[in-house]
């Protein structure tokens, strides 16, 4: 990616919100003091939970937090598209559609309707979907929620000119690095970490407890090699389904999982 | 001025400072309000259908992504309508440090409500940032506040944001005595912090605009209730979180993607002013002090004193999390063992924005049937609408277009409303004839 910018001139940035929790734009509101230190360095145009309203206008860097999940966000998307030099995806939402994802197979228009006693004014679309399904994306940021140190390395990395990193290993390599006991070898626990992205820093396991897979699939996943270890540690194969259909339901790797596991219940 | 009737439109079509998104239709007719209507269009997310069928274990994980500024009080909801179906008492250590968990939310949510979305308005400025260039003290306070609420949330979460600690039963695991230390170390060094930002809230001037309205909040014989107790009203109301749905009610309209709740077919307050208003007597002794120093007279039927009352409750949380950390013991074990069974689970606590109401239908598995869960904004929905309308005509219908825009901004931030848990802020259309 064309990732620099002039570091003498204060980068535009915007911070978009589309279906979501608003988790991922508290990795900015959470920074305390280190909020106005980044107001320093950046101009933020717009962010319309913090105060700044100016969608129009060009800027250097977009965040888009949320997933597209009706009609007027497939024209929004489009236009900060326009709009944006760089454009990066924050958080499980924007990255694979989310836990709101978990529609997706379901009967849209027949839980519209159990919740909604005038379902006709809903105007949601059938799928909730990740930014790049609409648009190119410029860098992508896992997790759910993003931290506040990941936003802060990509701001950097942009201000100093070279494109921003991400690991992409597994959080097996996080607990390694943190000395943390395996809970599932010591426990029997089904955890994901051996499939899902670095990046949290192993917070469940330490914790004792199984990492739920919130920041998506890591590289060279070997989903099928997971499965048959819950398998043995006595999971029913819906409740592996499960295990794959979360946060991240329609991230590929996950949903090719749970199918793979479900094809072979029938 | 009111002889001649203007014909105007207003739009603003992203509210900002709130969190979610919304809009707000005026139509002025003759110098009358004709239509006024919140429309929130947060796209629906359908978190109830999605919980059906899903274990008792996953319940607290997912709703959590519900809201990423009030997570924690998802999670102790849900837990606690589960624990009390499957029988579980939890373990004292257990039970307090739920409390203390709540407060790091309160702390957090309130101080980034107050200094990141509420007070540029009293000001004169578009954001906080651009506060603190005219009270930079002020506003770094108000971030240092807000990190501890974080930290306080992560010593029990290891996150704020979609905590990881929280398990039916209790919690996954206990924080070690050093860092409970250290942390009080923070917790008392904040008290004369959190004092002065109340005083400097108490300050600010706002509008005197009296209202009459219904509070509701969940009520404790001892506490100040934050996560455990019995829904309460200002008109003598006290029943169990189970006959909820026998004295209030949800309904659906056709311009929004929340749910309007009433009471006795009225709107009603819930948050930090409508708490304040019934449980005052039962705040400790120091935030009662500083109560009466700022003049600050209870009951209050003016919504513009909900910034007083966020600030005076993180002094409270402050308090409490002190109180419950200075006799800190690790814990035999962080959680009791938990058998599931079929029944329905329900339970009420006060998420940082007001009643939060949750009821679960279990199969014998422990799985979820069907899942109901009223969030505060949505209870407050009709009362901002109804403060608007009541608070324009006090304001003056024939003020310029900007004047009436910013004063329903003020008036709707006054709820901090979180319509990303409801559902989002303000497009503005204003129309004249």
């Amino acid at each position: 990616m064309a990732a620099s910018m002039h570091p003498s001139i204060k980068p535009r940035v915007a911070v978009h919100k589309f279906s979501s929790c608003d988790g991922c734009q508290l990795a900015f509101l959470n920074l305390g003091e280190d909020l106005l230190a980044l107001a320093e360095r950046v101009e933020l145009v717009h962010f319309a939970e913090a105060g700044p309203l100016d969608p129009d206008t060009d800027v250097d860097v977009a965040f888009v937090e949320g997933s597209v999940s009706t009609p007027e966000d497939q024209t929004r998307i489009q236009h900060i598209r326009q709009h944006s030099r760089l454009l990066i995806a924050i958080g499980a939402c924007a990255t694979s559609g989310g836990i709101q994802a978990l529609r997706n197979g379901a009967n849209h228009a027949e839980w519209v309707a159990q919740i909604y006693s005038h379902p006709e004014a809903i105007d949601s679309l059938e799928r909730s979907t990740p930014i790049a399904n609409h648009v190119k994306v410029d860098f992508e940021l896992w997790g759910c929620p993003v931290s506040g140190p990941q936003i802060l390395a990509v701001v950097n990395a942009l201000l100093f000119g070279v494109a921003p990193r991400d690991n992409a290993d597994k959080v097996c390599t996080e607990c390694k690095r943190r000395n943390l006991t395996c809970v599932m070898v010591s426990h029997g626990v089904a955890c994901m970490g051996p499939v899902t992205r670095a990046g949290c820093g192993a917070l469940c396991p330490s914790l004792g407890r199984d990492c739920y897979g919130c920041y998506g699939p890591a590289e060279n996943a070997n989903t099928d090699a997971l499965a048959a270890q819950f398998s043995h540690l006595g999971l029913a194969p819906q409740a592996i389904a499960r295990r794959f259909q979360s946060i991240n339901s329609q991230a590929p790797v996950f949903l090719a999982a749970a199918g793979k596991v479900r094809s072979r219940d029938d | 001025m009111t002889e001649r009737k203007r014909s105007v439109a207003i739009h603003v079509p992203v509210l900002t400072r709130v969190e979610g998104e919304g809009a707000l239709d005026l139509r002025i007719d003759n110098g009358e309000i004709a239509e006024l209507r919140l429309r929130i269009f947060e796209p629906p997310r359908f978190f109830e259908k999605f919980l059906e069928g899903r274990s008792y274990t996953e319940v607290p994980d997912m709703v959590a992504r519900i809201c990423g500024i009030c997570p924690v009080a998802y999670q102790v909801t849900a837990a606690q309508a589960l624990e009390k179906l499957f029988g579980v008492e939890l373990d004292p250590w257990a039970r307090d440090m739920r409390r203390v968990f709540y407060c790091g939310e309160w702390i957090q949510s309130h101080s980034l409500h107050i200094h990141l979305l509420a007070a540029p308005d009293f000001f004169g400025c578009s954001s906080a940032i651009e506060l603190a260039r005219i009270a930079p003290d002020e506003v770094r306070r108000g971030l240092r506040i807000q990190s501890l609420g974080n930290e306080l949330m992560d010593l029990f979460g290891a996150r704020s944001v979609h905590p990881v600690g929280i398990r039916v039963g209790g919690f996954h695991a206990a924080p070690e005595l050093s860092r409970i230390a250290a942390i009080r170390e923070k917790l008392r060094a904040a008290l004369p912090e959190a004092e002065a930002l109340i005083r400097w809230a108490a300050g600010i001037p706002v509008p005197q605009d009296d209202q009459d309205f219904v509070s509701v909040a969940v009520q404790h014989p001892r506490d100040y209730a934050i996560e455990r107790g019995q829904i309460g009203a200002s008109d003598g109301l006290r029943i169990e979180a189970e006959a909820f749905d026998a004295h209030f009610a949800e309904h659906h309209v056709a311009f929004s993607t929340a749910l309007f709740s009433t009471y006795r077919q009225q709107p009603y307050l819930v948050g930090p002013l409508a708490r304040l208003n019934l449980n005052y007597a039962n705040l400790p002794e120091r935030v009662q002090v500083l109560l009466a120093e700022t003049g600050f007279a209870l009951p209050s039927s003016n919504l513009f004193h909900s910034l007083v009352a966020r600030a005076l409750e993180i002094l409270l949380a402050l308090h409490e999390a002190l109180r419950l950390l200075d006799t800190y013991r690790m814990p035999d074990s962080p959680f009791v063992p938990v058998t599931p069974r079929a029944g329905v689970a329900t339970a009420c606590t006060e998420a940082p924005r007001g009643l939060l109401w949750h009821r679960y239908e279990m199969d014998d598995s422990g799985c979820v049937v069907n899942a109901r869960i009223v969030p505060p904004t949505s209870q407050n929905q009709g009362r901002i609408e109804e403060d608007l309308r009541l608070s324009l005509l006090n304001f003056g219908l024939d003020q310029p277009d900007d004047a009436l825009r910013l004063h329903c901004e003020k008036v709707i931030r006054n709820y901090d409303p979180c319509i990303s848990c409801a559902t989002h802020f303000l497009n503005l259309n204003v129309e004249r004839t």
